[in-house]
């Protein structure tokens, strides 16, 4: 990943937030979303074409990803850019608040880019048009092919400003690329912005690939694969493409997970029927035995404090959720409502448990407090699970499979979103079928 | 006697077949004794007589009475071709999350093993590998396909 260098910050960030009118609230379903013009950005005329980035275009199209970003979030409107009254390089120096406050916007996000001797750079402004102020701006300067980059980054400064929390656009997303029918699936690794732009494969499809999950610290994945057919857990650096197994097991690893600080890999390893819950550092190679049952333990997810593992056992009968100490100790079951319970994944602010539970064929994603109580039951459908955390807690993205006919005919898996107010519910665009989705923490931070 | 040997399969599939079509509602439906499959559909055999498969209940990875009497056969198999190694393929059916049925592939696959074991094969024959829901045998989305999912199956290795 190129470098994003912020070069200099404008007055914005100085101004007092209880000067601010506009305020998104994001601590329920948003059913009436801001409207926001965002305007083209516009092109300085001493602009260069760059490689094979046409210039010309870049500002609008900087401008419909910020657009599509804020439309997938539920909680902003973007108006349409036919009615807007002023032109780009104008708006951007001195909005005409009234006339933009007659298309019924509430803020007005303007820019300007120039791509000169290779490098772009690229400022902005956000303006509360009700006020009548600039609320944020900035400006930075990367290097051309960073340009989607860029918008994100817009993306996550103004989400920040306007709903006071840390913004999740500039991510990638790592999933299971499915192709090929049901009983005959090939499954690579995929890796892809948020958006679904820039889709790469990491492996090729010839051996199963399952449950890839970033480093919270840095571009580590870990993942679990078929490779000469011994199940086992692989560390893999998505830069450099290097990868190796996780440990020396005389048999199946799986479920893995960083811990919070990215140092260890937690994860289950199956002897002899049974399934346990083992972390390795990955430094140090020392691998701990965390739990010693006789049940299966698996799916395992630190708190992010690392004090605690959240997991999935069959102890009592059938899967429940327990809570432990990250040395093993204190297990304690939290889940005992109707139904069965997996995928505990603790939330990134460290409130929210999210989950997979089954109930009379049908299967949900929740999220409850980390003591079990609370639980919410955000979607329900035919089959579905595996819930990941966007980095800033908002909202979950998961896979959902259809039901299959009779030879497998009708059957897909594909990636959703949904807010943990359990509203915007969103298939995410993928060019294959997809599966088992990990978020990214934010890439520029 | 391949020729037989085929027929006989067929034989079997339309028989399983016709029992199906003539009952299928009631717990003990055609092919499936309370959510265990009891068919002949996708079973296959490491010799003539010596089905190469054993189904589970939901959830669970303990052997049926019908079970056990198939791994016995194996067992006798295994006891005559001394130089055989095999390997135990633990499934599970699609209704579950993915991590948990890994462990629960692996925990049937050993529940046929331990009991071949207990029957004098020896553990170094027998590795055993789990795909929890990644290797369906039949795709359907139908309660029959899941118990025909649900399976431990003894593959020859050389």
């Amino acid at each position: 990943m190129k470098k994003l260098f912020l070069i200099f910050f404008l007055n914005a960030f100085l101004i007092n937030k209880s000067y601010a009118l506009i305020e998104v609230d994001i601590t329920r379903g948003n059913l009436d979303p801001l409207p926001i013009a965002v305007s083209p950005l516009h092109v300085d005329i001493k602009s260069e074409d760059y490689e094979d980035i046409k210039i010309k275009n870049l500002g609008s199209n900087i401008s419909e990803i910020i657009e599509n970003n804020f439309r997938s979030t539920g909680l902003f409107n973007p108006l349409k850019k036919e009615a807007f009254v002023q032109k780009p390089d104008i708006a951007h120096l001195k909005p005409r608040f009234e006339d933009w406050r007659l298309i019924k916007s509430q803020a007005l996000v303007t820019g300007k880019i120039l791509i000169k001797d290779g490098k772009l750079k690229v400022e902005f402004r956000l303006w509360d048009l009700a006020a009548a102020k600039e609320m944020t701006a900035l400006a930075f300067t990367t290097t051309p092919s960073n340009w989607r980059r860029v918008a994100h980054i817009i993306s996550d400064k103004i989400y920040e400003r306007l709903t006071g929390e840390e913004g999740y656009f500039d991510t990638r997303i790592i999933y299971v690329a499915e192709n090929g029918p049901k009983n005959q699936r090939v499954k690579k690794l995929a890796i892809m912005d948020q958006d679904g732009a820039n889709t790469k494969y990491l492996t090729l499809g010839n051996e199963l690939v399952l449950t890839p999950r970033f480093n919270p610290t840095n571009q580590m994945v870990t993942y679990m694969s078929y490779f000469r057919n011994m199940p086992r857990v692989y560390l893999l650096d998505i830069e450099t493409g290097t990868q190796e197994v996780v440990g020396n097991f005389p048999g199946m690893t799986f479920a893995p997970r960083f811990s919070p600080d990215g140092k260890k890999i937690v994860m289950s390893f199956a002897k002899d029927g049974n399934s346990d819950i083992y972390t390795m550092d990955i430094e140090s190679r020392i691998v701990e035995r965390i739990t010693d049952h006789s049940s299966i333990d698996t799916s395992p997810s630190f708190s992010p404090d690392g004090k605690f593992i959240a997991f999935n056992s069959d102890r009592s009968g059938l899967q429940q959720i327990y809570v432990m100490r990250s040395d093993g100790t204190g297990v304690k079951r939290i889940t005992f409502g109707n139904g069965i319970y997996g995928t505990p994944v603790w939330s990134p602010r460290g409130d929210l448990i999210a989950f997979t539970k089954m109930r009379k064929g049908r299967f949900y994603i929740g999220v409850m407090r980390v003591d079990g109580t609370g639980e919410r039951l955000l979607t329900e459908n035919y089959y579905q699970e595996a819930p990941s955390w966007s980095p800033n807690g908002r909202v979950l993205v998961f896979y959902r499979e259809t039901k299959a006919g009779a030879k497998g005919e009708g059957f897909s898996a594909k990636l959703w979103s949904i807010d943990i107010t359990g509203y915007n519910e969103r298939q995410l665009k993928t060019g294959t079928d997809a599966s088992d989705p990990s978020w990214s923490s934010l890439l520029s931070k | 006697m391949i020729l037989n040997k085929n027929l006989k399969n067929i034989l079997l599939v339309i028989f399983a077949t016709l029992i199906l079509s003539a009952c299928s509602t009631g717990k003990k439906s055609g092919s499936v004794d309370g959510d265990v499959y009891t068919g002949k559909e996708t079973v296959k055999y490491l010799a003539s007589g010596v089905p190469d498969r054993v189904f589970f209940a939901t959830n669970k990875s303990s052997l049926t009475t019908a079970s056990r009497a198939t791994l016995r056969k194996q067992a006798t198999f295994l006891r005559k071709n001394k130089k055989l190694n095999v390997t135990i393929e633990g499934h599970a059916d699609e209704r579950g999350t993915r991590e948990y049925n890994l462990a629960l592939g692996e925990r049937r696959a050993n529940a046929a093993r331990d009991y071949l074991m207990t029957y004098g094969i020896s553990g170094k024959r027998i590795s055993v590998i789990s795909y929890g829901k990644e290797k369906p045998i039949n795709p359907a989305s139908t309660s029959l396909a899941w118990s025909q999912n649900r399976r431990s199956v003894t593959v020859k290795v050389n």
